[in-house]
């Protein structure tokens, strides 16, 4: 018989690491992230799934982390803002290319929405042929569902473009 | 040889750790703390007749619960009325929690401590709290109309009068050739950072003192109230403001009730607090700006020159003052904006509502008074007949004739003098960025596709850079990191990458040696605080004052050890040469080392430094009047602000099915001074335009008769997505200031000021149909249009039987 | 805003997540996408006491496609269902309606059934599976039952399913022969919910004369309808069929609300106008077909 709990264990991975917490099942994923697993780069801004500052990839696809429960993402893959860059071999990281692109373009200002935008973006990028023109509808899906109070997006949708043309030029 | 940075578009040092997830915001901090939570009032007048806790208790992690009553000596007082002035007559503020009357839905009653938030809030659902509603007072008319009272012993509603008169305005207005009068409306938005605020106290119990982050954009003025409340001395309190996550105004108020209770909370408890306020709060318990409505009579003459100007204004303040009414003042001020008016009159009564209070929201009253001035020439234009563009070309302030003395008294309590600007540079700069004599063209083609095109303008002038003073320190470590600190704080704008390339232009050392630190009273503790564009502007050049003396010390000691003259050296990539000798030079660092004659050498750098040391016996090795250290404070205090300007203008298309208004083109013209980093500026100003469309067709805090926020929601409060910002295209010019050592004006606020006026004037140029209330959206311009009674434009009654919208 | 304490089960059988909802009582509730649960939960407008999650179970994920039309399971996606081009070329208005849906984050994790299931008059889905004259496959301890959309829709937020019970599947029938479809909305942000919708389906007969017109709204009454408007071009060949008169008819048969984003008359207006865009498309789509036939 299925149980019926307050509290549960999950196991995830996050970031390519394997993650253990014990949470209240009403616990949402954007506070696991941030409280029990200690990723505070996922920020909240506003816990009804409108503004998208809390957007993670689950299993490579962009979601609202305050939209989940974190029991609902027990044996998945979650992707946050800081899994985006890589280790190199040195003890350094290389980022992303949709990370490089937001600091060209000044595509961020107090950057409590970026990490929303560039799990977004980025998972957006990585699923397309980037040798393939970007169309204004692809943009949008990109950037169209997260709000920013501060950069007026202008600089947002030239990163997507800046990011895109890096990663065509370095397949 | 390095490259001058100012002026430069360097990529920000602040990216670093926030494109990695690694920003440290005020929720990230303190991941053991207990939690708060409120009990806020779901009523918007009433007095509380029993707070019951009862079954509150038994929630499991429920630590503490507050009331007024738990409230002692100076927390039990009123919170503070930060800006006093004397026309501000009755100036109310509310208590950190509410005694006996609540006066807004939002307003807090109780505080809940559990060991975490979600706890903390089943506790404060299951407090019972008793209320007997009082009549609600909602919208500038009914406050006026004082049918009912916000505080019974301030009957009429009005906190203050304000009023400034350059001359004697009825006679001048009963001898003008023309006048015209009328009444427009614009309604309540907010700030809405992305970050709602926040705080985080910890207590030192052996050390007795205190230390509190908060999402604020006025930390050492949080020191200073948190001090005083709790009866702290002020050494025992560090206030840190640490990443935040946007202001735009809302930030600046303090203390908040939450900034003085939360630290109250973590000494009482012996345990680390924290609040972080989730959006709902925000909502109901922050502040909002702009309701206004404003009667405005205006002299002319046949060409469209003002001759007198009388402005009588309804401020929508909310229910209570903490802020003062810097708010009406600024509109009050920057009313005239870049235009002669040779007699003006301004009367603005701030009422009291049953509302959130209303504090600066970027612009912070500007945008307003922009609205009443920018339409005021659109209505001279349309009764004339004459271009909108010529009647503001006629009334502008000339290049020659600065400084500009309007007789007016500034929100800093100096007088409103234009320092420098060129009006005519920036309109004939718009008109050519926009294409404003050829939109006609466009007229006839968006009619072909069966849509109504309109173009509208707006001219501002903007009052920067306030004091009283910032101030700047900078010191060079033996290391060669080069320490950089200002009090006043940083929510986006760039400033840890703007204060450094002042320094490194200033200093001749590599900008990646630089490290700047804003908002910490540890490091700083004088300071004002980030409002009004005043950042660069003056913590910028009190930072270059301090790198000035910074420079002029080390190339004193510089010059003793290599036997030169300080003229004849200078300071490149953190090397100190002799002009045109290389070879002949010593690293700043090791002048670090030097300007601190210690005894005992602790490592490379300091034993190295010990070749580089004269011997002079007849001095002492700290002369007198020195000081230890490559090290130097300065700061900047202004003789007045200074006024930056700018110049927007929109064109519109507008479905004549659905009345939806798409914005097709946005210019703007903008001009700060010089300018430190050409590309935070613009990011600024692109900020702003995004804030200004929102404030124009989307934002707008719905409150019901019963003071009830319809829109407490993202969903339902619409700011803007990416979807509904036009591209805007941007055109500078620059006429520094003559009145601080950069020569810099504030760009914070430009992108946001003329927003309003320009799609107002855009949309009413499309329809015909005088708009006198914004925003507007598609719903309010078709019942506009349809209605019988609304006024056409004199231009769109001319355009009758031609075929245009009419 | 966290939401209040609940119990929560993740069944791994249609069987269990039926017994735990009838052990659980009243209190229970299904969890699909939760896009539309969630933020009630976590501004307490809801405290469900049980969560019944129902993301385990399997057979419930895919989008069947038939000459009779689409089922869609429980745990499709909105996206997926967008993307797929079988049930697309099937019934168009599915993909049509969807992409209207919120935005891509919330279309990564939300359901065709579970926003059915919602009843909310905002939401497309409903007014689609009514326009399609579609109906619910839904699992209860006597077994599975199938309820028509008229059946369904009871109130705002209001289904007629009561006691435990779970929609496994949607069933959209096929775009009937020399028909099309189109969907509009006016929405005050994209991705916003509709000021208006408006979905309509135009059948023509041989000759390519109008024989049928039907349409559905969104945001416009509190539960869906749809209306006939055949009698405003019934007969008359689609190229010179007068759509704005049945436009205007629709405005008669509506009865919207005001609220804070648009007044009673300004959805009425877009009732119209959206219904006239959308006739002249849909026809443009059914003449094309008989064409092909």
């Amino acid at each position: 018989m299925t149980s019926v709990d307050t509290d549960r264990t999950i196991t995830l991975t996050v970031n390519g690491v394997p993650r253990e917490a014990t949470v209240p099942v009403r616990r949402l994923l954007s506070d696991a992230l941030r409280h029990d697993l200690g990723l505070t780069g996922t920020h909240v801004g506003c816990e009804h799934g409108v503004c998208g500052a809390c957007t993670v990839l689950v299993d490579g696809d962009p979601v609202r982390s305050c939209l989940l429960l974190a029991v609902q993402v027990d044996g998945h893959e979650v992707t946050t803002v800081e899994g985006l860059a890589h280790a190199d071999h040195q003890g350094g990281q290389i980022l992303h290319p949709v990370q490089e692109a937001f600091r060209e373009c000044h595509a961020l200002q107090c950057g409590f929405c970026t990490p929303g935008f560039l799990t977004t973006i980025a998972a957006g990028l990585d699923k397309r042929d980037n040798a393939a023109e970007l169309t204004e509808e692809e943009v949008d899906d990109m950037v169209g569902g997260n709000l920013c109070r501060c950069t007026g997006y202008a600089n947002i949708k030239k990163a997507v473009h800046h990011a895109n043309a890096t990663m065509r030029d370095r397949a | 040889m390095t490259t001058k940075l100012f002026g430069e578009p360097v990529r920000r040092r602040e990216d670093a750790r926030l494109i990695i997830g690694k920003g440290r915001y005020l929720d990230d901090i303190g991941h053991t703390a207990l939690a708060a939570a409120f009990v806020r009032s779901p009523h918007a007048h009433a007095r509380i007749t029993d707070i019951d806790v009862e079954r509150a208790l038994d929630v499991e992690g429920l630590i503490a619960i507050y009331t007024y009553d738990d409230l002692t000596g100076p927390m039990a007082e009123p919170l503070p009325v930060l800006i006093p002035h004397p026309q501000l007559t009755a100036p109310r503020t509310n208590y950190p929690l509410a005694r006996d009357i609540v006066r807004h839905v939002g307003e807090a009653v109780v505080m809940v401590i559990a060991t975490d938030r979600y706890i903390a809030e089943d506790a404060a659902e299951r407090i019972v709290v008793s209320y007997e509603e009082l009549p609600v007072v909602v919208g500038v008319d009914a406050a006026h109309a004082a049918k009912a009272a916000v505080h019974d012993d301030v009957p009429d509603n009005v906190a203050a009068r304000h009023h400034q008169e350059t001359g004697d305005v009825e006679p001048a207005l009963a001898a003008s050739p023309r006048t015209l009068s009328f009444t427009q409306y614009i309604e309540r938005s907010a700030s809405m950072p992305m970050e709602g605020k926040g705080v985080h106290a910890r207590w030192d119990a052996d050390d007795r003192s205190l230390r509190v982050y908060s999402s604020t954009q006025a930390s050492t003025s949080v020191r200073a109230a948190i001090a005083a409340k709790l009866e702290l001395s002020l050494d025992k309190v560090e206030v840190i403001a640490p990443d935040v996550g946007g202001g735009f105004g809302v930030k600046i108020v303090h203390p908040w009730p939450e900034e003085l209770l939360i630290p109250m909370a973590a000494i009482a408890l012996g345990a680390e607090v924290k609040w972080a306020e989730d959006r709902r709060e925000h909502f109901i318990s922050s502040a909002h700006e702009r309701q206004q409505r404003q009667d405005i009579t205006v002299g002319y003459d046949d060409e469209g020159r003002i001759t007198a100007l009388d402005v009588r204004v309804l401020h929508d303040h909310g229910a209570y003052t903490p802020y003062g009414i810097i708010v009406p003042i600024i509109t009050a001020t920057q009313l005239v904006g870049p235009y002669v008016i040779p007699v003006y009159r301004v009367r603005i009564d701030s009422v009291y509502t049953n509302t959130v209070i209303v504090t600066p929201y970027r612009g912070a009253g500007r945008p307003q008074a922009c609205y009443a001035m920018e339409r005021t020439m659109d209505r001279i234009a349309d009764e004339l007949g004459i271009d909108r563009a010529l009647v503001r070309e006629r009334n502008l302030i000339q290049p020659d004739q600065f400084p500009y003395d309007h007789h007016l008294t500034f929100q800093d309590g100096r007088p409103v003098i234009y320092d420098s600007g060129d009006y005519p540079g920036l309109m004939d700069k718009l008109k050519t960025l926009v294409g404003w004599d050829s939109v006609d063209a466009l007229r006839t083609d968006a009619a072909a596709r069966g849509k109504h095109l309109g173009i509208g303008m707006a001219l501002y002038v903007e009052g920067t850079g306030p004091g009283p003073y910032e101030g700047g320190h900078v010191q060079v470590l033996g290391s060669g990191k080069v320490l950089v600190s200002t009090g006043l704080t940083s929510q986006g704008q760039g400033h840890e990458t703007a204060f450094a390339q002042i320094v490194a232009s200033e200093l001749g050392v590599p900008i990646e040696d630089i490290e700047v630190t804003t908002g910490d009273t540890r490091r700083f503790g004088y300071a004002v605080g980030t409002f009004a564009s005043r950042a660069a502007v003056m913590s910028g050049n009190a930072i270059a004052l301090a790198a000035r003396g910074v420079r002029e010390k080390a190339l004193r000691i510089a010059a003793d050890v290599l036997e030169a003259a300080p003229e004849d050296l200078e300071i490149d990539e953190g090397l100190i040469q002799v002009k045109g000798v290389p070879g002949t030079s010593i690293p700043l660092r090791t002048v670090a080392v030097l300007s601190n004659p210690l005894r005992y050498a602790f490592d490379e750098a300091a034993k190295q430094a010990t070749q580089f040391t004269t011997h002079d016996d007849s001095k002492p090795p700290v002369a007198v009047g020195d000081a230890p250290g490559l090290e130097h404070r300065d700061y900047y205090s202004p003789l007045r602000s200074t006024f930056a300007s700018g110049a927007h203008a929109a064109i519109v298309e507008i479905d004549p099915a659905t009345w939806e208004i798409d914005i097709v083109k946005y210019a703007v013209v903008h001009d700060c001074g010089n300018v430190v980093n050409p590309m935070i500026v613009e990011g600024q100003v692109q900020g702003g335009v995004a804030q200004g469309v929102g404030g124009a067709l989307y934002e707008r805090m719905v409150y019901d008769q019963d003071g009830q926020l319809q829109n407490a929601s993202y969903m339902d409060f619409l700011m803007p997505y990416s979807s509904e910002v036009p591209d805007v295209v941007i055109d500078h010019q620059t006429t520094p200031s003559p009145l601080n050592p950069l020569g810099i004006k504030g760009a914070g606020e430009a992108g946001v000021i003329p927003g309003t006026a320009a799609i107002a004037s855009a949309i009413e140029d499309a329809v015909g149909r005088r708009i006198s209330s914004m925003p507007i959206s598609p719903t309010e311009l078709y019942d506009l249009v349809r209605n019988p009674d609304s006024e056409l434009t004199a231009v769109a009654a001319g355009r009758a039987g031609t075929g245009v919208m009419a | 805003m966290k939401p209040a304490p609940f119990r929560y089960a993740d069944p791994d059988t249609l069987e269990e997540a039926l017994a735990v909802l009838s052990d659980e009582g009243a209190g229970a509730k299904v969890l699909a996408g939760g896009q539309s649960l969630l933020p009630l939960l976590s501004m307490r407008l809801a405290a469900p006491s049980t969560l019944v999650d129902i993301n385990r179970v399997p057979g419930l994920d895919s989008v069947e496609v038939t000459g009779d039309g689409v089922t869609v399971g429980a745990l499709v996606r909105h996206n997926a269902l967008l993307g797929d081009d079988a049930a697309a070329r099937v019934q168009p208005l599915l993909a049509r309606a969807t992409a209207n849906v919120a935005h891509p984050a919330i279309r990564n994790r939300g359901t065709t059934v579970g926003s059915i299931a919602h009843a909310d008059p905002s939401g497309e889905m409903t007014s689609v599976l009514a326009l399609t004259d579609g109906s619910v496959t839904v699992a209860t301890p006597a077994g599975p039952q199938t309820v028509e959309w008229r059946d369904l829709f009871v109130g705002p937020l209001e289904t007629s399913i009561s006691g435990p019970a779970v929609v496994t599947s949607a069933f959209f029938p096929a775009l009937p022969a020399r028909s099309g479809t189109a969907f509009a909305e006016v929405a005050r942000r994209k991705g916003d919910y509709a000021v208006c919708g408006a979905g309509v389906v135009v059948t023509l007969d041989a000759d390519r004369r109008v024989e049928r017109v039907r349409a559905s709204y969104v945001s416009v009454g509190i539960t869906p309808e749809v209306l006939d408007l055949t009698e405003a071009v019934a007969g008359k060949p689609v190229d010179s069929a007068d759509w704005a008169a049945a436009g205007a008819l629709a405005r008669t048969m509506v009865d919207p609300d005001t609220d804070i984003h648009a007044s009673a008359d300004y959805r009425r207006l877009l009732v119209g106008v959206l219904t006239e865009r959308t006739l002249r498309d849909a026809a443009a789509e059914a003449t094309a077909r008989v064409t092909c036939e």
